[in-house]
């Protein structure tokens, strides 16, 4: 955390960057509120968007912003819908390094469909922040180095 | 925004709860000094692991309990109870909250409920229709009938309550940016069935404020929303006089993060906004004040919460009465719904949350409250199968006919801790209305964020609890099963968003395009002037079958669009 700034610095020592939002028709957000806070507390960096972002408006984001990780909650049923548009959309955009992760309310019958489309974690309530702390580092991780070994 | 000046405070407004609070904890807590000479001489001297826990003393006596010793129910302040005879009379109204799928699927459901004897239907919106957006707009894709019914015309209202008498049935509606619209969708479906505006019973959700605390669904900044349900409220108080036009809302603050007291504190700051504001319309205090509702939240910690419930009556009483010179006893009475907790269900075991209803409905009836939905157990994972939802019925049913609970009026009225975590309760919500007062009254506060910081502060410190083990969930941090079996869970179909499709392109060829150009002008004209009655104008366009999309753009090119203070 406590770094010179920008001198010898090596991309992979910056913080994590986390686009944390909700991309549905919904205001219950309570839980993106306590995720921003401990991604804060681990040392993450935190970008909230504010309510009702489009999955348009989150890839651009993130892109413009250059994050490793989008962390979605979703608690309304609209997941699948929601997940495919932004996975057809970072492939559009060639931002397939992003990682990205879900959680809220989604049941158990959807989550292979979900990894298979390459949105992993899909928490659901009682979660400790710990267990997706850890998620968020890994692949984070991962998508540095996938960026590394593409340039 | 004030109102009158407060009866019996002479220092001018902003005094009145910095006063009461420090009246209050003077006379608060008569029990510490033989509390601190027992521990001394009986407590401390005993082996073992002597504590206090949660901020709590670790026993209360009689001197604790002697503020509310002379209360009784039916009787000024009504902390006991806002009726003399309570559940005895008749038990509480088991009031379920159901929608989802289209018009129709609500329609069959509020039949089937009718057959079965209830005669209060309550209904659930699905978020495109809570957020005023269009079935046929591409932001509602995947959305349509998944949290309830979708609304986009008058025409799915006409569907939702065709056959259903609604001179006889009281209909709760769970809407708040759009209030103003459904609302009068609802008095125009009424009216094409011959049944009269003062014919009409019901609820209508209309909190505004704790869209911008809690729950976030908002269409332009507070002072336009305000202002649609000061323009509701003269309507109702004049043609519809068995409508509570407003409920407000605490539910929403607690499943935010709110602790139980800001709970209590902000919900009833809201309640006292609306008075004023209905004061500043001109209207008398007790020709509208019998008609606002509340809706609480019915938590684990079961002392906390009836307290919340007693202490809740104790202060609107003693408000209404004090500061804003209600005489009419209906308007010093609290009446409410309430709900069990949804934060405290967990996914993890989920039949465990059948004992967690049925403890948090327990509380709700030991608190006195006038109407109960209770949570299925599934809800964690997704809205309820009609098993669960029957338990849950049940539950209520098991309370009231098996317990002998209802035969006796607040029967924890009395207890020493009961009576103290009353006062305690108390007396902390006139400290946090002071403090709101210090923000620059309750909507400077929620504009600069205040109680939406201190509602993520606290749902971040009980997570911050729970993963200590602090605070113990079971089956989430405690008592956890590696393997768990899967239950079954209710699917919602896609059928939902073709059907309500296809009858919004019936209604769009159908209509006279003339007519539904001229009701949004004249709507526009009402908006731009600050005195004119809107509901007129805003029924005129639901009967041009304009959408709802359609009124709200109206409102958002008069008002503008509201952005939220960061609260991270």
């Amino acid at each position: 955390m406590f770094m010179e700034n920008g001198k010898n610095r090596k991309s992979s020592d910056r913080p994590i960057r986390v686009l944390l939002a909700k991309p549905a028709i919904d205001g219950h957000d309570r839980g993106v509120f306590v995720l921003a806070r401990a991604f804060r507390d681990a040392g993450m960096e935190v970008i909230y968007p504010g309510l009702l972002p489009t999955p348009e408006e989150i890839v651009d984001i993130a892109v413009d912003e250059d994050v490793d990780v989008i962390a979605i909650s979703l608690l309304n049923s609209s997941h699948m819908a929601v997940f495919r548009k932004l996975m057809a959309l970072l492939r559009k955009r060639k931002a397939t390094g992003i990682a990205v992760v879900g959680g809220g309310i989604i049941p158990e019958d959807d989550k292979p469909e979900l990894e298979r489309m390459g949105v992993t974690g899909n928490y659901g309530p009682g979660t400790p922040m710990s267990e997706i702390i850890a998620h968020i580092r890994k692949r984070a991780a991962q998508a540095r180095a996938a960026k590394w070994k593409g340039r | 925004m004030r109102g009158r000046k407060a009866v019996g405070t002479a220092a001018g407004k902003d005094a009145y709860w910095h006063k009461k609070a420090e009246r209050l904890s003077k006379s608060y807590a008569g029990g510490e000094a033989t509390y601190a000479k027992w521990r001394k001489q009986v407590l401390d001297p005993w082996k073992g692991e002597p504590s206090d826990r949660g901020g709590r003393r670790l026993v209360y006596g009689s001197e604790d309990a002697a503020r509310g010793s002379g209360e009784m129910p039916g009787v000024y302040p009504f902390t006991r109870g806002i009726y003399p005879n309570m559940y005895s009379g008749r038990p509480w109204t088991m009031r379920m909250f159901s929608g989802f799928g289209t018009p129709e699927d609500t329609n069959r459901r509020l039949r089937y409920l009718l057959q079965h004897g209830e005669t209060g239907l309550s209904i659930a919106y699905d978020e495109p229709t809570l957020y005023g957006i269009d079935c046929d707009s591409d932001r509602a894709h995947g959305e349509i009938g998944k949290c309830g019914v979708n609304v986009t015309t008058l025409k799915d209202m006409e569907v939702i309550f065709n056959g259903i008498p609604l001179d006889k049935v009281s209909t709760s509606m769970t809407i708040n940016a759009p209030a103003i619209i459904v609302f009068s969708m609802y008095v125009s479906v009424a009216a094409k069935n011959g049944v009269k505006p003062h014919q009409l019973s019901g609820t209508l959700q209309a909190d505004i404020l704790k869209e911008y605390i809690a729950q976030k669904e908002w269409f332009y900044p507070p002072e336009a929303h305000l202002r649609m349900i000061r323009d509701i409220m003269l309507y109702s108080v004049k043609n519809i006089p068995k409508w509570n036009y407003i409920s407000v809302s605490g539910y929403h603050i607690r499943e935010a993060g709110a602790t139980a007291l800001q709970e209590l504190a902000f919900t009833l700051a809201d309640g006292f906004y609306y008075v004023e504001q209905g004061i500043k319309a001109g209207l008398k205090v007790d020709d509208f004040a019998p008609r606002i509702s509340f809706f609480f939240d019915s938590g684990m910690n079961m002392f906390e919460e009836i307290a919340k419930f007693r202490a809740a009556r104790r202060i609107w009483a003693t408000v209404m009465r004090e500061r804003y010179g209600a005489m009419n006893p209906r308007s010093l009475k609290l009446r409410f719904h309430s709900q069990t907790s949804g934060y405290t269900l967990t996914w993890q075991q989920p039949l465990n949350n059948i004992s967690r209803t049925a403890l948090e409905a327990l509380y709700a009836v030991l608190g006195g409250t006038q109407s109960l939905h209770t949570n299925s157990y599934d809800e964690a994972l997704a809205l309820p199968t009609d098993e669960a939802a029957k338990v849950a019925l049940r539950t209520q049913q098991v309370i009231a006919e098996e317990t002998g609970v209802v035969d006796v009026v607040d029967p924890l009225g009395g207890s020493h801790y009961l009576e103290e975590l009353t006062d305690h309760m108390e007396l902390q919500a006139y400290e946090y209305f002071d403090r709101i007062e210090r923000e620059g009254g309750l909507l400077e506060a929620i504009k600069k964020g205040y109680l939406q910081r201190e509602i993520a502060d606290s749902a971040y410190a009980r997570q911050r609890r729970l993963e200590e083990n602090a605070e113990v969930m079971v089956g989430v941090n405690k008592y956890r099963e590696e393997d768990e079996r899967p239950i079954n869970t209710l699917k919602i179909g896609v059928d939902a968003e073709r059907i309500q499709l296809r009858r919004l392109g019936q209604v769009k060829r159908a209509r006279n395009m003339g007519r539904v150009g001229r009701s949004l002008e004249r709507l526009r004209k009402a908006m731009q002037s600050e005195t004119e009655n809107l509901v007129p104008h805003v029924m005129e366009a639901v009967q041009a079958y304009a959408t709802i999309g359609e009124i709200v753009k109206v409102g958002r090119d008069v008002y503008g669009e509201w952005e939220e203070p960061k609260i991270i």
